[in-house]
């Protein structure tokens, strides 16, 4: 799939221009006597605030045990679905009672479509990360874009409790295109390090950014 | 010409600047007035001089009949704003008009560590009888600026009153006095190292003991960074100044229950300010100032010159008065700066009467005496519930006793039985040295003859005074909460963090103690699980129940307020103070609780918290301050509330000095004047969990530095991190912890060093 050939950005481009949106589908958080505090069309915040100390838009009370439990939206956009039927019933936890319509910025399709085409190299261990020492020389004088990893390459170093581990690349070969890690802050298990993306679809991958950098408000 | 010029354009300042404080042109036609003025400006040449002058002459004539009528009736509002005004003096006129010479300390200008704050070593000459002497003293205050915005409008920070302690302590190296000078509306209100309020209580800790004579004059005293230098031997205020407990604007958003971003009506602004009683007088009457320093009408400007040589002459005298008091040999001259007092024009009187400033030990003992009298006497008529002469001659009668029966039982049995122990101690650690000497031959015989049992070295036990919690029989049936008593459950505030489960509420205010078993989060209770459940059973005793929280300054408001939490809680103020036992060990505790005016503290605490030092003391047992819920100062008693900091300060620092063991804990939310005082100087201080401890809350925060502060600037654990408080226990091991630290910081010398 990270050939050139086999990647249809027109249509990925296409599909994003089609519909800018995230669908993102409110479930019951437990069960209870659920109350909703929006309607269909209603527009509702998403956590906001330095600390994400202010929480969103009151979707829905949901009452259980006579403890009224406010459920907040986790993001910003407009109500698309909801299921009015429930007003005032009893629910079961884990319903889909929401949808929120959320209109996905800039940013969020740059990352979307990178998620698409990129290889993600995913943290083996809830531990901190580092280049290795040959591959942060060649990204310090050639830069990142310019670093070319093979299956087999000596890629990071991984530190845990004052052990230095180091952790070799397996995968697609190609150039490190992004960087989602900060050297000397722990990464979860699972979260990705890097992507990485085969030499000969870099420029189309720069390319489609650049358009939707352009074409999007 | 020129000269006329000049008049016109004195003229047009004093008309702008009574507008300013009339904060608009309706008032006494100074519309009218500003218009005359502009005309004249137009047409300046075309009128002969001495029709020019004519004019000018009237104008002034009129604008003096203005200010003088101004004068006569200023609300306290524009008072605030006469102190407000860039116009005003600040503490550098003073420095280059008072004091002879002056090298800045601790940085200059802008190049400071905090240019708010400004202390000067300073020169200050005395005539007497045509002879020139000079006296240097430590120069401390707040400079306000005349528009430079590093001053920070005279808001000190935190290591600007830090800086100020450092130099007290130079001045009572040198045995030098020092003058304080108040310009400040508050303390900067954060919690960075060393602390708003940690920093205020620790300023009041020294100057409560400082061995140097002390003036201050307040300008502007902006509550509790007002008292971070200003708890001083003799309390001066300008006769246009305001002391008061908090902002007018402050007060008003918290009485008319004012939300954030919504816009404060002047009226109220207005109402408020005349209710805190902030002006000189009021204080004066309320006994929180000592003098009144007169200003000219409207309030000294920058260049009445004048007035600052009346200021030199007041301060001269001032600390004249607090030394002579000091001195055996003092009637004559003390005769004469007392006569001068009473002199109307004694400001201009430019020969003074020859007094050192330096101190002699056993004078310094008195000046220390005089200035703990002079706080504990402070507000004493500002609440309710004193005894009745009778009731008080039994009260002192049996006040004697007890002073007679501890001081047998600590001072002359226990001493007695020290000396003796340790008598006994070194003979027999002689004794024994010797015998081993003795004796050592032939033990060594002994045990080359026969051979050495082998056995194990006891622990030594640690005596728990009242066994352990074990077998204490109390905890057999507990005290329960009565918010246990609903059926349903609540939501952990962590649960989405933690996945905290909610609670069914029999279970987390029975069982739990309100602790989320999950992650620890404590909900609040009420006080009285903490009287039942920390101390041991049927032990503790309440005493000054009758000191009743009164309303000096007749605020309605307060009235209504303060009968409703009297009838909610039966009690009479948001103080409680009793003698307890915790696992056996004797103490003396004080509890502020949230349910009587949000635990807040007024002359009535102050007292019964000073009571409770003087108890404490008497009896030689550990004080403990138990803060369920403190919102601060009660700002409906204006400064009579805020001059508890200090008062209470001076109380602890006595049963400190005496040898007595003070710890502090807090618990839900504690605030302001009491944390930047008589409980932030406490050396040990500890935080129930979930508990927050600040010095201003984030609302006031955001209003004064413009800038957010994180959801959790104010918990135990910043709190533990910056240093404030030295550990966070758990409710429901608060007992066994009490025990425990009781045990470690008191030891052997629980009972008094």
């Amino acid at each position: 799939m990270h050939q050139e050939d086999n990647i249809d950005f027109d249509e990925i481009i296409s599909k994003y221009k089609a519909d800018p949106y995230d669908y993102v589908d409110i479930h019951s958080i437990h069960t209870g006597r659920i109350r909703f505090q929006v309607e269909v069309g209603s527009q509702v915040e998403g956590v906001s605030g330095e600390w994400r100390h202010i929480p969103g838009t009151t979707l829905y009370i949901l009452n259980r045990e006579r403890n009224p439990k406010p459920v907040h939206s986790p993001t910003n956009g407009e109500i698309s679905f909801i299921r009015d039927d429930l007003e005032g019933q009893f629910v079961e936890a884990a319903e889909k009672i929401i949808t929120i319509k959320h209109p996905l910025t800039k940013r969020e399709i740059i990352d979307g479509i990178l998620r698409e085409v990129l290889y993600p190299f995913v943290a083996p261990e809830r531990a901190k990360y580092f280049f290795s020492m040959d591959i942060q020389s060649r990204i310090d004088r050639y830069g990142q874009r310019e670093v070319f990893v093979k299956p087999g390459d000596e890629l990071f170093t991984m530190s845990l409790m004052k052990r230095e581990t180091p952790i070799y690349y397996e995968g697609e070969p190609g150039i490190i295109h992004s960087n989602y890690f900060k050297p000397g802050e722990s990464v979860d298990q699972g979260q990705p390090l890097v992507g990485i993306c085969p030499k000969n679809t870099l420029p189309l991958i720069q390319r489609i950014i650049t358009r939707v950098k352009a074409e999007w408000e | 010409m020129e000269d006329i010029n000049k008049r016109l354009l004195k003229v047009e300042d004093r008309i702008s600047y009574i507008a300013q404080v009339k904060e608009g042109t309706e008032w006494g036609n100074l519309a009218g007035m500003q218009e005359k003025t502009a005309r004249i400006r137009e047409n300046f040449y075309d009128y002969a001089e001495s029709d020019l002058a004519d004019q000018i002459r009237g104008l002034e004539d009129a604008v003096q009949f203005l200010e003088e009528r101004c004068d006569e009736n200023l609300a306290s509002m524009e008072k605030v704003r006469i102190v407000r005004s860039p116009l005003r003096f600040s503490l550098k006129d003073i420095l280059e008009n008072v004091y002879e010479e002056y090298t800045e300390l601790g940085g200059e200008e802008d190049a400071n560590i905090d240019p708010s704050l400004v202390v000067a070593k300073a020169n200050i000459l005395r005539q007497v009888n045509s002879k020139v002497y000079t006296q240097q003293v430590m120069v401390i205050g707040h400079e306000k600026g005349h528009g430079e915005e590093y001053r920070n409008g005279g808001c000190s920070k935190p290591w600007g009153n830090e800086k100020a302690l450092r130099y007290m302590l130079v001045a009572q190296t040198e045995g030098i006095p020092i003058h304080f000078y108040i310009f400040t509306p508050g303390s900067f209100p954060i919690e960075d190292y060393p602390g708003a309020g940690q920093q205020i209580a620790r300023n009041l800790y020294v100057m409560s003991k400082l061995r140097v004579p002390m003036v201050s004059v307040i300008s502007e005293g902006g509550s509790g960074g007002a008292e971070a230098i200003g708890m001083a031997d003799c309390r001066l205020m300008f006769s246009h100044g305001y002391y008061s407990v908090i902002s007018p604007e402050g007060a008003a958003a918290i009485e008319g229950k004012i939300r954030e971003g919504e816009k404060i009506s002047k009226e109220l602004v207005e109402n408020c300010a005349e209710r805190l009683k902030i002006t000189a007088l009021d204080n004066l009457k309320a006994g929180t100032i000592d003098r009144i320093i007169e200003e000219p009408l409207l309030g000294a400007r920058r260049d009445d010159f004048a007035f600052f040589k009346r200021i030199k002459a007041e301060m001269i005298r001032a600390t004249d008065e607090v030394v002579l008091k000091t001195k055996s040999l003092r009637t004559f001259r003390a005769y004469e700066v007392n006569m001068k007092k009473a002199e109307e024009d004694a400001a201009d009187a430019e020969n003074y009467v020859d007094v050192t400033w330096e101190l002699r030990p056993d004078e310094i003992k008195r000046l220390l005496v005089f200035r703990s009298r002079k706080y504990r006497n402070m507000a004493l008529w500002a609440f309710g519930g004193k005894p009745d002469s009778s009731a008080a001659r039994m009260k002192r009668a049996k006040l004697r006793v007890a002073e007679v029966f501890y001081g047998l039982r600590y001072d002359v049995i226990k001493t007695h039985r020290k000396l003796a122990q340790h008598f006994i101690k070194d003979v027999s650690g002689e004794g024994s040295v010797f015998l081993k000497r003795v004796s050592a031959p032939f033990t060594a015989a002994y045990d080359f003859i026969s051979k050495k049992q082998d056995y194990r070295a006891v622990r030594p036990v640690l005596d728990r005074r009242g066994g352990d919690s074990a077998g204490d029989p109390y905890l057999g049936d507990t005290y329960t909460s009565p918010l246990a008593n609903e059926d349903r459950t609540v939501t952990c505030p962590n649960s989405h963090k933690h996945g905290c489960k909610d609670l069914w509420i029999p279970d987390l205010y029975g069982e739990f103690c309100g602790v989320c078993e999950n992650c620890g989060h404590h909900f609040p209770l009420e006080y009285e699980w903490y009287l039942k459940n920390l101390f041991d059973r049927d032990s503790t005793r309440e005493f000054n129940t009758e000191i009743c929280a009164g309303n000096p300054l007749q605020n309605e408001v307060l009235e209504k307020r303060l009968k409703a939490a009297i009838k909610k809680t039966g009690r009479c103020s948001s103080m409680i103070t009793f003698d307890a036992k915790v696992m056996g060990i004797d103490i003396v505790t004080a509890m502020l609780y949230s349910d009587f005016r949000n635990g807040t503290v007024g002359a009535a605490e102050g007292e019964k918290f000073v009571q409770a030092c003087e108890v404490a003391k008497l009896k030689r047992r550990p004080l403990l301050s138990y803060v369920h819920t403190t919102g601060g100062i009660r700002i409906q008693e204006g400064t009579l509330g805020v001059i508890q900091m200090p008062k209470c300060t001076m109380a602890v620092r006595e049963y400190i000095d005496a040898g007595g063991l003070y710890i502090v804990v807090y618990d839900n939310n504690s605030y302001a004047g009491p944390v930047a005082s008589f409980l932030g100087c406490s050396h040990y201080q500890f935080a129930i969990r979930s508990s927050r401890i600040g010095f201003a809350g984030p609302r006031v925060i955001r209003d004064t530095t413009g800038e957010e502060v994180p959801p959790d600037y104010h918990s135990a654990r910043n709190a533990l991190r910056r240093g404030h408080i030295q550990g966070i226990w758990d409710r429901r091991e608060f007992r066994r912890n009490l025990h425990k630290c009781l045990m470690t910081m008191g030891g052997s010398k629980l009972y008094y060093r």
